[in-house]
Parts: structure tokens; C-alpha cells; sequence
């Protein structure tokens, strides 16, 4: 079996592994539904204060809001993916197993990662942006290409966010508890993904920090992708943007994966 | 009558309990500094949302970030309490599922407030401080004509908004015996709710408001009495009286809560493996 073949069939197994819990599928999409509701009704009224804030107009705004409650399960910006499971592997031993296995470590979690980010991307995104849609105006595009390009940018955010929480997860080898560390990649997540609020609001020098933080690219970038905000050479820059993250992320992670094996005592029981 | 020797048992075995995790959790105090500040930090970000949205704009919905930092600090600082004393329920589901349940039905002490009980996580407490902190900044910059009556209306308000959320918890426990899975929608009453509360009532649409007074009754935590508090108009048209209502409302929902719990508790099969 091709290499290929053999991420291929684990990334389909973990979309079919996220796809078994249907009825807990359907109860995040009815929080997200609720979240998003609140949201539009704050969002309504700061645009109301202050129309074209940020630069958006308010149908954006309230785009914004049904994008980043459909997305972020996909991108995974309040983490709870792959790594609950890897950081678990390393603090029992288990993480010994794996090494021996003929496949490599980081290419399989990336794997198992994409096939969860494509089934969230459906089976949480779809509903929640749909409800906006009927009860909200909002600016999504007509065009196929722009939703074409956004799926592109999602694709690259999911890279970034995936390369970010396995060095999180490998931090486990020093700390043995993963909690804290975890925890703090969380927040900084929630805070700089957009997650929270649209990047071009924050205020300032910290509005610029958060551009180029690469949790940026986890929601800001599709979002603004799909708002149609980045076109022709805009589009390419932010594509470059999300690359460059995930290559440079990607890299650090086999790097300290590489550290932490060399010196790694296992635990054993 | 048996009843208050019942509440008895059932406060006693949820000291014990609570104090047995409470044991636990300090043997590795670090970790549990951590998490606090964790909490503290994360429920903090809402709070963050808030201020970074005044840094944009004067009011929200016509209300200043003195006023809203007000109904902010009362839904987190009662949510916050319901959340330490009660939160432990949102993990029912899965005891349902795996069929752990059992051992607490076999046990001497009555089973919500071992469900309660459970896994007690006194790093909540962080959420508790950073709704008071943000309740403390509200009314040290707010200009209220204070009465001894809405001196007394803060803790009241607290209290009862505790009670009022702790019902919440209590309903969404007995409604995983038989969602298992979908313990994420009581997400959508608790945090949800609490966000919702967070702001003032003029942003939302009217249903909505009509929705969160009449049917989930979670505007009697803050908005209704804070209003009062503040001086500002009622949404709704209601009367002024409702104000006062926060008490007997949380009583009557603990009540329907623990209604529906002992309906849920009585359907329960175990998973029979």
C-alpha cells in the first residue's frame, strides 16, 4: 500500500469516526445556532453605533458572525481534535507504540486530523450558516470561485491549526501534564483567530499583531476570503500568508518531535 | 416527615463528596493554580469581547460599558456560584452513557447531589472572582442614587440568579437521561445563557426578550432587577414589581427542576451491560 493511500484511508476513517456521533453532532450545531443568535444581536447593535467598522458593512458583520460559528469547529480554534488523544498517548506510554509503527507520527495525526476537519466542516458549518442566512441579511457571494478560494483558505487554516496543536501536544513529553499548555494555546486560539471578534476591530498595534500571528489564519483569513475583502493578488498574499505559517509550523513541530524522541524516558508502569 | 432529614442527607453527602475532590484536586496545587487562573482568564475573554467593542464605540444599545460591565459582573458572578455548586451535573450524559450511573444509585445518599457532587472544581472559583472584579469596576464608576433597597437588591440578585441558573443545570441533568449525547445543548441554556445576560436587553429582538422573561425565565438573574437598579426603562412594558420577582422565581424553577429530575431519574435504564 502506497504511503498515499495509506494517510488517505485514515484521514476517511476519522471523518467516519466523527460522523458515528450524530445526535452529539446535532446538539453542537444547536448551540452554535444559539451562540450565533446572541452574537448577530451584539454585532446588529455595534454596527448600528458605527456602520462600516472595521470596514465591514453590517450583512459582513453578520456574515462574520454565522462564518465563525460554522468554522470553528472545522479549524478547531477552541482545540478538541486530534491532540486530547495524542497528549494522552504520551502521558500514559503509550506514544512508545507509535514510534515503532512504519508510518510517520506527525503525518498521521495529520491525517486523522484532516478527515475531522472535513466532516466538521459539513456537519457543523452547513446548518448554523444556513440559519443565519434565513433569519439574517447577509453578504455571501453568488460566485462558486470565491467559495471555491474560501475552501482553499480553510484548507490551509486547518494546516496552521493542526500544526500549532501537535506542538502543543508534544509539549506533553516535557511537562507530562498537557493541561496548562493546552490551555494557554486555547486562549491565545480564541483571542487571535477571530474568533472572538473580527481582527480588523481590535484596536491598533494589537489589530496588527494579530494579523500576522498565524492564529490568524484559522478564521480571520477564510472569512475575509469569502467576504470577498481579498481578490487577485490579496487572495494570493493571504494564501502565501497561511502557507508560510503552516510550512514554518509544520517544520518546528517535526523539530521538537525529533527533541523530545531523542530524550524521551517513557513511562512505564 | 422524612423530607428535612432527606435535604440533610443530601447536604452532608455532597460536603463530603465536594470536600473529597476538593483533597484531590490540592495534592497537585500547581496544576490547580494554573487552572484557575485558566478559568479566570477564559471567562475573562468575554469580558475582553466587551472592551474591545467600547473601544470602538460610546454605547451598546444605548447602555455605557459601566452599565453593561454591571449586568456582566451579576450573570457571571451568579453564574459563576450555580457553576461551583452545581455545574458537575453537565457530565451526567456520560455516566448514562458508560452506565457508571449505577454505582451512585446503589450508594446511601441521594443521587443529584452526588451528581453534584462529582468531580467538584473549586477552580470555578475563577469565574466567581472575575464576574465580581467587573461587578466591583461597575459600581465604583456608576452613578447610582443608591436605596437601602437596592443596596439590598446586589446579593439578592446574586442569590436568587444562582438559584435561577442552578434550576437550569438541574433540568438540562435530568433532560441527558435521555439525550446521553447531546449534553452540549445544555451549553446553549447555561453559557448561553449567561452570555445572553451579559448584554442589555434593548439589543435583542423582542421575542427573544419575550422568550428569556416568560418561558426560560433567565431575565430574572439580571435584567430585570438591575434595571431597576439603574433607572432605565423596562423592556417589554413590564412593571415595575417585577424587579422584586428574582426570589420567588428562582424558588419556582429549583421546584419544576427538581420535578423534572426525579421524571428523569425514574426513566432511567441502565445500559444493561
Amino acid at each position: 500500500m502506497g504511503t498515499g493511500r495509506l494517510y488517505a484511508a485514515v484521514a476517511v476513517r476519522a471523518f467516519r469516526r466523527y460522523a458515528t456521533y450524530r445526535v452529539a453532532t446535532a446538539a453542537g450545531v444547536f448551540t452554535n445556532t444559539v451562540f450565533g443568535l446572541i452574537l448577530a444581536y451584539t454585532y446588529i447593535a455595534l454596527w448600528d453605533e458605527k456602520p462600516h467598522l472595521g470596514g465591514y458593512d453590517q450583512a459582513q458583520a453578520l456574515t462574520y458572525v454565522w462564518l465563525a460559528q460554522g468554522l470553528h469547529a472545522a479549524v478547531a480554534a477552541m482545540g478538541g481534535g486530534f491532540e486530547d488523544e495524542l497528549i494522552e498517548r504520551i502521558r500514559t506510554g503509550d506514544i512508545a507504540i507509535d514510534l515503532y509503527r512504519p508510518a510517520d507520527l506527525q503525518a498521521w495525526w495529520l491525517a486523522t486530523d484532516v478527515g475531522r476537519a472535513a466532516f466538521q466542516l459539513v456537519g457543523r458549518g452547513v446548518v448554523p450558516m444556513a440559519f443565519g442566512a434565513l433569519v439574517f441579511e447577509l453578504a455571501l457571494p453568488a460566485d462558486p470561485a470565491t467559495w471555491l478560494a474560501f475552501l482553499v483558505a480553510v484548507a490551509l487554516g486547518v494546516a496552521v491549526s493542526f500544526a500549532i496543536r501537535y506542538i502543543v501536544a508534544m509539549m506533553t513529553f516535557w511537562f507530562l501534564d498537557g493541561a496548562g499548555v493546552q490551555q494557554l494555546a486555547t486562549l491565545v486560539g480564541i483571542f487571535f483567530s477571530g474568533m472572538l471578534l473580527p481582527l480588523n476591530i481590535f484596536p491598533g498595534a494589537l489589530g496588527e499583531l494579530g494579523r500576522v500571528l498565524p492564529w490568524s489564519a484559522l478564521i480571520q483569513a477564510p472569512a475575509d476570503v469569502l467576504l470577498g475583502e481579498r481578490t487577485g493578488s490579496g487572495l494570493l498574499s493571504t494564501y502565501a500568508f497561511q502557507a508560510a505559517w503552516a510550512v514554518g509550523l509544520l517544520a518546528v513541530g517535526r523539530l521538537v518531535q525529533l527533541a523530545a524522541t531523542r530524550r524521551v524516558v517513557v513511562q512505564g508502569g | 416527615m422524612a423530607e428535612p432529614s432527606r435535604l440533610a442527607d443530601g447536604l452532608r453527602a455532597y460536603r463530603l463528596i465536594a470536600a473529597m475532590w476538593i483533597r484531590s484536586t490540592m495534592a497537585y496545587r500547581a496544576s490547580f493554580a494554573m487552572t484557575v487562573v485558566g478559568q479566570f482568564v477564559g471567562t475573562g475573554l468575554d469580558f475582553a469581547a466587551i472592551l474591545l467593542m467600547f473601544s470602538q464605540v460610546d454605547a451598546l444599545g444605548g447602555y455605557t460599558l459601566p452599565e453593561v460591565a454591571f449586568l456582566y459582573g451579576l450573570s457571571g458572578a451568579a453564574f459563576g456560584l450555580a457553576d461551583l455548586v452545581i455545574g458537575s451535573t453537565d457530565k451526567l450524559g456520560r455516566r448514562v452513557r458508560d452506565g457508571t450511573l449505577d454505582t451512585l444509585l446503589v450508594r446511601p445518599a441521594p443521587v443529584l447531589a452526588q451528581v453534584a457532587a462529582d468531580r467538584f472544581a473549586l477552580r470555578r472559583v475563577g469565574r466567581i472572582t472575575q464576574g465580581l472584579l467587573v461587578l466591583g469596576y461597575a459600581l465604583v464608576s456608576l452613578d447610582i442614587s443608591w436605596t437601602p433597597l437596592k443596596a439590598l437588591m446586589i446579593p439578592a440578585m446574586m442569590l436568587s440568579g444562582a438559584g435561577i441558573f442552578a434550576a437550569v443545570f438541574v433540568a438540562g441533568a435530568a433532560f441527558q437521561f435521555v439525550a446521553q449525547d447531546a449534553s452540549e445543548v445544555q451549553n446553549s441554556f447555561t453559557f448561553g445563557g449567561t452570555t445572553l445576560l451579559q448584554y442589555p436587553p434593548s439589543i435583542f429582538a423582542q421575542d427573544l426578550v419575550r422568550g428569556v422573561t416568560f418561558v426560560l425565565p433567565l431575565a430574572f438573574v439580571n435584567w430585570l432587577p438591575a434595571l431597576y437598579v439603574l433607572g432605565r426603562p423596562y423592556p417589554l412594558d413590564l412593571p415595575e414589581w417585577v424587579a422584586f420577582l428574582p426570589p420567588l422565581v428562582a424558588v419556582a424553577c429549583c421546584a419544576l427542576a427538581g420535578m423534572a429530575w426525579r421524571v428523569g431519574l425514574r426513566s432511567y435504564r441502565s445500559t444493561g451491560s
